[in-house]
């Protein structure tokens, strides 16, 4: 089985994968975990947006 | 005389290395917890973090194969060859069962493809990281 996703979409799985992981493996409480997955998220999301406006700069 | 009494303040202002007892957990919770992705904690019975782990990684990895990814094998050429292999192998049980099945050639089709070798990279070496938090667990580092 073959899939086949997006730049922006694969982008956006890679970072809520990711934030799951540090978030429980880089916190010690239950609200510290939720709190520090969101914010990986929103930074990876963020990233995700700022470097696409980058390229976008750069092209023209 | 002097020399003993230079010693014990030498002894004194030498910090003390805490060294943790080596227990069963300690040594058989980084084992699962490579070989089967967020085992690690389910078997401490950190049932939702184990799954959320489990989850995560696995799905990661299945989606790195989907997207046509390439599975490094053990190689010495390479420098970058051999950090992808570095980082598959992290993901344990899954890498075993795909070099297995002969999975993951890499027969690039479309452009995004090259995000499945990075989802499978990346799966492993979250995976490193649970077996750090699941050992940091079983010595009682980590509530």
């Amino acid at each position: 089985m073959t899939i086949q996703l997006s730049h922006f979409s694969a982008a956006i799985l890679f970072g809520v994968f990711a934030s799951v992981v540090f978030g429980i493996t880089q916190r010690n409480t239950t609200r510290e975990m939720v709190r520090y997955g969101l914010y990986c998220f929103a930074m990876f999301t963020g990233g995700v947006i700022a470097a696409g406006w980058v390229m976008w700069l750069l092209r023209r | 005389m002097a020399n003993s009494t230079t010693d014990k303040a030498k002894a004194a202002d030498t910090p003390k290395i805490e060294t943790q007892p080596v227990t069963t957990m300690s040594v058989v919770v980084p084992a699962i917890a490579w070989l089967i992705p967020g085992a690690g904690h389910l078997i401490q019975k950190r049932y939702v973090r184990g799954l959320l782990l489990m989850a995560s990684i696995s799905t990661m990895f299945l989606l790195g194969l989907a997207l046509q990814g390439r599975v490094y094998k053990p190689n010495g050429g390479d420098i970058l060859d051999i950090l992808g292999f570095v980082g598959n192998i992290g993901a344990g049980g899954l890498y075993i069962v795909t070099r297995a099945m002969d999975w993951g050639q890499g027969a690039i089709a479309h452009a995004t493809a090259d995000y499945g070798t990075k989802y499978l990279i990346v799966a492993g070496l979250l995976n490193f990281i649970a077996v750090a938090d699941a050992y940091h667990i079983a010595i009682g580092k980590k509530p």
